[in-house]
């Protein structure tokens, strides 16, 4: 018995040890010194750390007009990204699931974008802002492409949209397929038979049905679009004058170029909590209009 | 049949769209291909034409300059080393704790769980305390540590609701014969859950290839860069050299689209897994 439960013991720490352990050294233990750390003046570099309680987060929320920026655009991003995302990602799913003969060349074209980095996406965006578009603009005499793409406030921002949406939307693509596929086909015959038109069997059938796949679709596009770093940082390294700066790449500043690490904490501990809420919120939502077929 | 007939035009309407979809969704590697053969004055005159002539040379520049093979090789250990332990590590973690569902167990995973929602900036500056502290700071093996650590929720979270569906009756028939629980581990559960290891294989493998911030706050020696560390030194050095960098965005890109070319299958099916767990 007493030599049973030994055994036990050692399965336990040989099996599940290790993940334990890289998880609590990675994870647990930075983010609780990062808590800590946001009730203090530390600079990352000294010993010295001197507690100043909610400093740190009064100063934040009442006058870091940099960091409300940086929120403000992280928003916009995040409201625009995500709708345009996921309806593009829907549209594709929604003719690729038709029985078109070039179906497979299509999904991957759609889908590349995605699996090159953020970082060197942007730089390739970069050049092609600034060349590549300027030169279809020669040719073709189209306003569109002659404009300072990331020259003024406002076409940066969506510069970085653009870049977004094609980077992404073909991710949420082959989600959407797959539940599309999953969409009884009795049903949609049914349907016509009864004479729905198209858009009724859309709007009535097909998206009440792949609601599971738009609640993992819209978690993943806000989680991305609000945590954007890679993307910002290359293609416009949060210019002109900081208009797009994210909040991720405030709080990397904050800590890495300022050496404020306490007041970079505590930013990350508000990025934190804003992300888990605005998450947590969505999926109990869509997971509320979910329906069985 | 008039039906069909309209039906079949929809269709082949629906097809050419579509098509011209994907040109303009290809437009970008048109420019960074076309672009990167053709000399700087050739490159700034037109960056929409074909180049007057092919210039090997950027490459062999963009090359040397970044260290490419160096670059290369680091970011191949480091996605394969992480990898393939992060796998070991997280079946062992899921399957000891789907079939010991004790009440510890049930309180890590919830954690584990609770942890994806954690964003990366959310820790990242104390994590440059710890992991100096510890001295695996401006080291492969300390950068892999960091990989295993992050990449141990989600994989635990995927290999957890796969070892659920794998019958006990199997298990129990090897214990009746007398293999004892390592061996019904190694040479029984891991070999079947190979489909839910390759998928969780992937979706890492593609993160931690193209991860830039976490290297860049770890690996401060210019021999211990990745491909997108030095993708990004080379563009502080060489701003606005686009004859160099876009070879040197070719070389960076190339390696992951030829990997997804031939993995697709499996990283489609491995995003589907994974969305329809997560």
């Amino acid at each position: 018995m007493h030599h049973k439960r030994t055994s036990q013991w050692t399965q336990q720490l040989v099996f599940v040890g290790p993940a334990l352990i890289f998880f609590a050294l990675i994870i647990v233990v930075p983010f609780i010194l990062g808590l800590y750390y946001s009730f203090t003046d530390w600079n990352g570099v000294s010993g010295e750390v001197a507690w100043v309680g909610l400093d740190n987060y009064k100063q934040i929320l009442t006058n870091d007009t940099v960091f409300r920026d940086s929120f403000w655009f992280t928003t916009k991003f995040t409201v625009l990204g995500v709708i345009l995302t996921n309806v593009l990602g829907f549209t594709l799913a929604y003719f690729l699931t038709k029985k078109l003969k070039s179906r497979n060349f299509l999904r991957t074209v759609f889908f590349m974008p995605n699996v090159i980095g953020g970082l060197l996406l942007g730089f390739i965006w970069q050049f092609i802002f600034v060349k590549g578009f300027a030169a279809i603009g020669d040719v073709t005499g189209i306003p569109f492409f002659n404009l300072p793409w990331l020259g003024t406030e406002n076409t940066a921002f969506w510069a970085i949209v653009i870049v977004f949406v094609w980077q992404t939307a073909g991710y949420l693509m082959v989600i959407y397929i797959s539940s599309l596929n999953n969409v009884p086909k009795d049903i949609l015959e049914a349907a016509e038979i009864d004479g729905a038109s198209r858009g009724q069997v859309l709007r009535s059938i097909i998206i009440p049905l792949i609601m599971p796949a738009a609640t993992v679709c819209l978690f993943l596009a806000i989680s991305w679009s609000f945590k954007m770093f890679d993307l910002n940082l290359s293609l416009t390294k949060g210019g002109p004058f900081g208009s797009t700066e994210s909040v991720a790449m405030n709080i990397y500043n904050e800590a890495f170029s300022k050496n404020r690490y306490g007041l970079g904490t505590a930013k990350a501990i508000i990025f934190f909590i804003i992300v888990a809420v605005i998450t947590t919120l969505q999926v109990k939502l869509t997971k509320s209009k979910e329906v069985e077929a | 049949m008039d039906i069909t007939k309209n039906s079949r035009t929809g269709l082949a309407i629906t097809e050419i769209i579509m098509l011209l979809v994907a040109l303009l969704f290809l437009v970008p590697f048109y420019f960074l291909f076309v672009n990167s053969v053709k000399s700087f004055g050739d490159l700034l005159t037109n960056a929409a034409s074909l180049p007057k002539s092919i210039e090997w040379g950027n490459y062999a520049r963009a090359f040397e300059i970044t260290k490419f093979p160096t670059a290369f090789i680091n970011s191949f250990v480091i996605t394969v080393v992480s990898n393939v332990l992060l796998v070991l590590v997280s079946a062992m973690a899921a399957y000891r704790m789907v079939r010991q569902n004790t009440a510890f167990n049930r309180i890590l995973f919830v954690i584990f769980v609770a942890a994806m929602v954690v964003p990366f900036q959310s820790i990242m500056i104390p994590l440059v305390k710890v992991t100096s502290t510890v001295g695996l700071m401006n080291s492969i093996p300390g950068l892999v540590v960091c990989y295993l650590g992050f990449g141990i929720p989600m994989s635990v979270f995927l290999l957890h609701g796969f070892v659920k569906s794998i019958p006990l009756e199997i298990e129990e028939a090897a214990t009746v014969d007398g293999t004892n629980t390592y061996g019904v581990f190694f040479r029984i559960v891991l070999p079947l859950m190979k489909p839910m290891l390759v998928t969780v294989f992937i979706l890492n493998a593609l993160w931690i290839w193209n991860d830039y911030l976490l290297p860049s706050l770890m690996l401060q020696s210019p021999e211990l860069r990745t491909i997108p560390i030095a993708t990004f030194a080379f563009f502080g050095q060489y701003t606005k050299q686009w004859d160099l960098a876009l070879p040197a965005l070719v070389m960076g890109v190339l390696p992951i689209i030829i990997f997804f070319l031939m993995m697709q299958k499996y990283i489609i099916e491995g995003i589907t897994q994974g969305a329809v767990k997560g």
